[in-house]
């Protein structure tokens, strides 16, 4: 604007008229960005309908071979052209359960070090820590898990489960056959370590946001930093706390690459946690390059579509509840 | 009374203890898995690995395609996914900061920010493998950028509302327009944040694996034909860790070494850009 002016000021003559021209250009040219960063905007919603409507279509020709049956159905043979659903809904969500199951009160347990016990000079750089086994990219958790997990918990930690629980009835079921090492027990373990990090950042941001005074009155009562914990912290950061936690757990339902590597991809439901089984997303990691025929993709992307609906209304239910405490903050 | 103050102190250590425990088991993990990961990765970590191609199985042989490969990924994802995730952060931080428009697309993005990788390599197999009829390099890179958008512009939106509106006004009683405003005062005041966003970004992608299995596949030669099916190191890290081959199995660590280091590098530089940028 300023050289605009000089200019205008030396020419003299037509100094109306440049200028005009020069803040129609600028007129315009902010119409222009702002319009280019609507429709990015615009664009993001575009991606996600983009994922709804292209999942819907790929899986049409499955949807309408097997209806609602496909849900509930747990065959899944590819040379009869017969696909079920139900062993990969069923692996995931058991294997999201272990994970949740471990991980939930260790995350809480290292939120509260973090936040009441830890010396001030440990807390960045454990808190880095942890967001840095956050940063580990899944694969590496899957060739980890298989070479060295999987073969420690077959020598180790199986046996002495079977040992220890073949003759309680029920767990004798949940602990049954064979140490095979991978299988549902281990891919829950793996996830478990990979959801840690999340469950512990965010609990440890919602409980930093608990009013020092409710704190500090409940000490000056005489309470421990348990009772601080237990019955003033926790109540107070509930509602952030369950998002974490279900912040997590989409992340559990829908990792890939670290549960195919320990689950040892077998479609079928068996009792026993040490058995391998499958998951939704392993499934179509698995299987998806190497389907023939239309039928074989479209059950997979049939597939692909329950899992982001499931993701979706976890991931959903846990901003609106992060949501909700942020603005109780804010 | 005694007994009961007794009890309160005895669980509270044991709730201490516990938290203790805990975090020594999350730190524990750390440790063992870059351990096993500098163990196996280091061994057979040699000059061969970055200037070699991938060997059939039971020759020797590196991962220069595949490194080529996953950086001609990023990058490409990276140019395309940046600009878009900018853009929209800039539209929900500057234009329609309390519109209803900017609530949306938060809200989907926080979604997508954590929607399961594998959906979006169907979603990108769907519109662009199918259509195009062949897996390629570029149906790869736009997976990723599908990746890279819901990150940049988390961070880009939130960069640029922790610039001052001082700022902002100043420029406007210069008589800036909003456009320059944003791009000449905004952008820059934000541009660490901004840069941290992308970095993020990419230690997000160099790992992912998921996506690029049915869209840029693998390829056992070199090419960097982005028409053609495209090696990257997670997809060769998944078929030679799978393999029977012990060879296929050593390389696999070496690879998972590379993107591991890469990871912790690219997130340890964008922390401290962050962390700078806080004191300053």
């Amino acid at each position: 604007m300023v050289d605009v002016a000089l200019q205008g000021g030396a020419i003299g003559r037509g100094v109306r008229s440049s200028r005009v021209r020069a803040l129609d250009r600028l007129r315009l040219g902010d119409a222009a960005f702002a319009l280019l960063t609507r429709a990015a905007a615009l664009a993001v919603l575009a991606i996600l309908g983009g994922v709804i409507v292209s999942l819907f279509i790929g899986s049409l020709p499955a949807l309408q071979a097997f209806g609602v049956n496909f849900l509930f159905e747990q065959r899944w043979n590819p040379v009869t052209e017969k696909f079920g659903a139900l062993a990969p809904i069923y692996g995931t969500l058991v294997t999201s359960f272990i994970a949740m199951l471990i991980a939930v009160p260790v995350g809480l347990l290292i939120a509260l070090f973090l936040t009441e016990l830890c010396p001030l000079w440990l807390r960045r750089p454990i808190g880095i820590a942890i967001e840095l086994l956050a940063g580990i990219p899944s694969i590496i958790y899957g060739i980890w898990g298989l070479f060295v997990f999987a073969p420690f918990l077959q020598d180790h930690v199986q046996p002495a489960l079977i040992a220890a629980f073949g003759d309680v009835p029920l767990l004798s079921d949940l602990f049954a056959g064979p140490p095979y090492g991978i299988g549902v027990l281990t891919a829950g373990l793996i996830l478990a370590i990979m959801v840690l990090p999340f469950i512990t950042s965010i609990s440890r941001d919602v409980f930093d946001a608990v009013p020092p005074v409710l704190k500090e009155a409940a000490y000056g009562l005489g309470c421990t930093t348990w009772e601080v914990f237990r019955h003033v912290v926790l109540p107070y950061a509930r509602v952030g706390v369950i998002g974490g936690v279900m912040l997590g757990l989409g992340r559990a339902l829908g990792e890939t690459m670290a549960v195919t590597f320990v689950i040892g991809n077998a479609h079928k439901i068996s009792a026993s946690i040490l058995a391998p089984g499958t998951t939704i997303s392993a499934t179509i990691a698995n299987e998806f390059t190497e389907a023939v025929g239309d039928l074989y993709t479209s059950a997979l992307i049939a597939l692909g579509l329950i899992l982001f609906c499931i993701t979706f209304i976890v991931l959903a239910a846990a901003r609106l509840m992060l949501a909700r405490i942020e603005r109780r903050l804010g | 009374m005694t007994s009961l103050y007794a009890r309160r102190r005895r669980r509270n250590m044991i709730a201490k203890g516990l938290s203790l425990l805990a975090t020594l088991f999350g730190l524990a993990w750390l440790v063992v898995i870059l351990f096993d990961l500098a163990w196996e990765g280091l061994s057979g970590l040699s000059l061969q690995v970055f200037t070699e191609m991938t060997p059939p199985p039971g020759a020797a042989g590196g991962l220069l395609n595949p490194i080529v490969g996953s950086l001609i990924l990023t990058v490409l994802a990276v140019l395309i996914g940046t600009p878009i995730g900018v853009l929209a952060g800039t539209y929900m931080a500057e234009y329609g900061r309390y519109d209803r428009l900017s609530s949306v697309v938060r809200f989907i993005n926080d979604i997508l920010l954590s929607a399961p990788s594998i959906v979006v390599g169907l979603f990108v197999y769907e519109v662009m493998v199918v259509p195009m009829g062949h897996f390629s390099g570029l149906a790869g890179a736009v997976a990723l950028a599908v990746i890279v958008i819901p990150v940049v512009v988390r961070t880009t939106e939130d960069m640029l509302i922790l610039v001052p509106d001082q700022l902002r006004e100043a420029a406007a009683a210069l008589g800036m327009p909003r456009a320059v405003i944003i791009a000449k005062v905004c952008y820059r005041a934000a541009k660490a944040g901004m840069v941290t966003g992308v970095l993020l970004a990419i230690a997000r992608i160099s790992g992912e694996t998921a996506p690029l299995l049915f869209t840029a596949l693998n390829n056992q030669f070199w090419s960097t034909d982005l028409n053609a099916p495209m090696a990257s190191l997670p997809a060769v890290i998944f078929q030679f860790a799978l393999s029977p081959y012990k060879d296929w199995q050593k390389l696999a660590w070496s690879g998972a070494l590379i993107i591991t280091f890469t990871v912790l590098a690219l997130s340890i530089v964008a922390r401290a850009l962050a962390a700078s940028r806080k004191s300053a």
